[in-house]
């Protein structure tokens, strides 16, 4: 594998093996000193057009633990704000000697174009609404650590929220589904893309509905913009219709499990406290965000080097 | 006296027919047209239909103020090459040509490059912001007959209705780029499948639609003459055709990209194939084919829209719509238009030489005493683009490594050849 840029690239196989390599990585983390050497001489670029603290983070951390050493682009401080280029940002960086850059930017195809103008592997960090799969990674581990399957067939996931501007929900639809889930998405028609009959999904416009079936309950963020551009009438009768409240919580099937990619908007898709619910894993997303990126950085980069020795 | 010039064993292609013989060309006029015909210059033409030169309705040459994308020379060498002899210039220049000072300086410079006729279009709105009218009585005065907001189309529906009663008096042609921008806000892409997969705001087809039904009504109440550019949906085509029935004074326009690439390109990430309005579906392009075969649609058109390499190096939604059709026209058209040669000729240069109103000197038949705007090629030769030898300044064509068919010889734009054997000759 050259490139992690979207789920359809890796395929159900490069999931598969990803998940699996998490499990070394997460056994490192566990270590009374969790470094490793494997990617000692490597150098991975974070290039993040957007802002974003936990991916940049984990990714850096991920990094640091497998010994690459580490480059930050702050596009706030960069030459991008004094006219540069894309190409001459990707092109300056390339020629310091990176081998791999993790890139996040608004635009939807980023991580596909700048590939035409560096050697290096290109790691999506997130580009538009498009995709975001080291995400779907994390997501997907983490489910399987707390139901302990290696598989999700018969499994019922249900994403909640803005699935027209999610790039997290167009990469967990992929990644889920390849696993055997079914996938059901619940919003509003205007916050879902205007034609998904072709995409593995049901959808349903109700979340009472779907509550009592649902296996996984994956809530979206709603930023508060989509008011202003008439997707939905106000925060307070989306949170009405969509948000987790404590009686829909207990109407949660024992088993199931909610989750949330963060920044959660408390108040809005989130009315209570996620650590009121039994069964959240909003944190074992996060504390697994830094095994999956290390899975996913020694893939890419750590060619012959092995796991063992300490750093 | 001028030397002579002889376009030797071709088949002549005009309207009443099909005539194997040669043509010599004297003074701008073509003198004799017979068996064995002899001259100062002779160009072979073996194999080759020899015809009127093309004319597009919807050239933008980007001059004055993107001289970096395009000039008024290159355009003009890229029009030749694609076998025009008359290129209607786009107002969305900087300054627009809305005035009469920008519309003398493009004339001026179509004359100095002395390559086609450059045919300058009128803006429709003062600077094309869609709130005052352009002075367009002094703009006739001045000879432009043909105007439009290209780039955008007119959304108050209020002044629109004023802009089409004005031009009836003047007796001029609105035309009008359809899209209601409430609804494309944002918009990369077609609204499709595709764009779902993206996550790219849609452009969806209605937006075109509801435009387009918003004018035939408007032309049904003020009696002015209107001509639809670069249309790109089925509905579209069926609302044309529903109006052109009714016997309304209506002209309508379709791109060679809209014929021969669809929306699913997008998902290869390269602006290049970023276009307004955007490419759709392969439905879109049998149902516009359609329209080309019944006459609802009445010309093929390039909307040759020249971006310098680094603002195509941006992102799919930051990266200007638009993409290079002039040197490429005949070549899709014959390729991927499903089209008889006549039909193509008709598309390309009878037709619009009608709707711009320039037939009197393009659009004519290869006949003695006719004016020498002649166009001539080889309807089978298969090529492709190679982006070192355009001739227009930027490169966004979408048809590298696209096997294109039909491919100009020689161009004589007022009795002068402009091309010879696929060569500029200045």
């Amino acid at each position: 594998m050259k490139h992690l840029r979207s789920i359809d690239e890796l395929g159900a196989s490069g999931l598969l093996e990803l998940l699996q390599l998490t499990d070394h990585m997460a056994e490192i983390n566990q270590r009374p000193v969790p470094k490793v050497p494997a990617l000692r001489g490597r150098t991975v670029a974070s290039l993040f057009f957007e802002d974003s603290t936990r991916t940049r983070l984990s990714f850096e951390t991920a990094a640091k633990r497998l010994s690459a050493d580490t480059l930050t682009f702050n596009v706030s401080t960069s030459s991008v704000n004094k006219g540069e280029s894309l190409r001459d940002t990707v092109a300056t960086i390339t020629d310091m000697g990176v081998d791999a850059f993790v890139v996040r930017h608004k635009s939807v195809g980023i991580p596909w174009q700048i590939e035409q103008w560096t050697k290096a592997s290109i790691i999506n960090a997130g580009d538009g609404a498009h995709q975001h799969p080291t995400q779907a990674i994390v997501d997907c581990y983490t489910i399987r650590e707390a139901t302990h399957t290696a598989r999700f067939d018969g499994m019922q996931i249900t994403i909640v929220g803005d699935i027209k501007h999610s790039r997290v929900a167009r990469s967990n639809i992929q990644a889920f589904s390849m696993l055997g889930a079914k996938v059901t998405l619940v919003a509003p028609p205007t916050l879902l893309p205007p034609d998904v009959s072709h995409w593995p999904v049901e959808v349903n416009h109700h979340l009472d509905e779907v509550i009592p079936t649902s296996d996984v309950l994956y809530m979206l963020r709603l930023q508060s913009e989509r008011m202003s551009q008439g997707h939905v009438p106000t925060l307070r009768e989306y949170s009405e219709q969509y948000g987790l409240t404590q009686n829909r919580v207990a109407r949660l099937r024992d088993s199931a499990i909610v989750m949330h990619p963060g920044p959660m908007n408390r108040g809005v898709e989130m009315q209570i406290d996620p650590s009121d619910v039994k069964n959240s894993l909003i944190h074992r997303q996060v504390a697994n965000g830094v095994s999956v990126r290390m899975a996913v950085l020694f893939d890419l980069l750590g060619s012959g080097a092995n796991l063992g020795g300490q750093a | 006296m001028s030397k002579s010039v002889v376009i030797k064993g071709g088949t002549i292609l005009n309207q009443n027919g099909e005539l194997r013989a040669d043509v010599r060309i004297e003074n701008e006029i073509v003198v004799e047209v017979g068996a064995n015909l002899k001259g100062d210059v002779e160009l072979d033409a073996s194999g080759c239909i020899v015809t009127s030169g093309f004319v597009d309705l919807h050239a933008h040459l980007r001059e004055p103020g993107k001289e970096e994308a395009e000039t008024i020379e290159t355009g003009s060498r890229a029009g030749a090459l694609g076998g025009y002899t008359a290129l209607v210039a786009m107002p969305n220049t900087d300054p627009p040509q809305d005035s009469v000072a920008v519309i003398d300086f493009v004339r001026e410079q179509g004359k100095r490059a002395g390559l086609v006729d450059v045919i300058p279009s009128g803006c429709i709105t003062l600077g094309r912001q869609g709130e005052t009218l352009a002075p367009m009585a002094e703009l006739a005065q001045a000879g432009v007959n043909f105007f439009t907001d290209d780039g955008f189309g007119v959304q108050d529906a209020s002044l629109m209705r004023r802009a089409l009663e004005y031009a009836r008096g003047l007796g001029v042609t609105l035309a009008q780029h359809c899209e209601v921008a409430e609804l494309t806000k944002g918009a990369v892409m077609s609204e499709c499948q595709c764009c779902t997969d993206l996550g790219l705001p849609g452009w969806p087809a209605i937006a075109e639609e509801l435009m387009v039904f918003r004018d035939i009504e408007l032309v049904r109440i003020t009696g002015a003459t209107m001509h639809f550019l670069h249309l790109s949906t089925a509905r579209s085509v069926e609302l044309v055709r529903a109006a052109k029935r009714d016997g309304l004074p209506i002209t309508a326009e379709v791109t060679p990209h809209h014929l021969s690439l669809t929306q699913e390109l997008l998902a290869s990430y390269d602006p290049v194939y970023k276009v307004n309005p955007p490419l759709r579906s392969s439905e879109d392009i049998r149902a516009l084919k359609i329209g080309l075969l019944d006459g609802t649609i009445d010309a093929i058109a390039t909307d040759h829209a020249p971006h310098p390499r680094r603002d195509k190096e941006m992102s799919l939604d930051m990266a200007p719509p638009g993409m290079l059709g002039l040197e490429t026209a005949l070549g899709v058209v014959l390729a991927f238009g499903d089209l008889e040669i006549k039909d193509a000729v008709s598309l390309l240069s009878w037709n619009p030489a009608r709707i711009a109103k320039i037939d009197s000197a393009h659009g004519r038949p290869v006949s003695v005493s006719e004016p020498a705007n002649i166009c001539v090629f080889d309807p089978e030769l298969s090529w492709s683009v190679d982006l070192q030898r355009l001739a227009s300044k930027s490169i966004n064509s979408p048809y590298v490594g696209r096997t294109l068919r039909g491919k100009v010889r020689h161009t004589i734009f007022k009795g002068t050849p402009t091309v010879i054997d696929g060569q500029a000759q200045k």
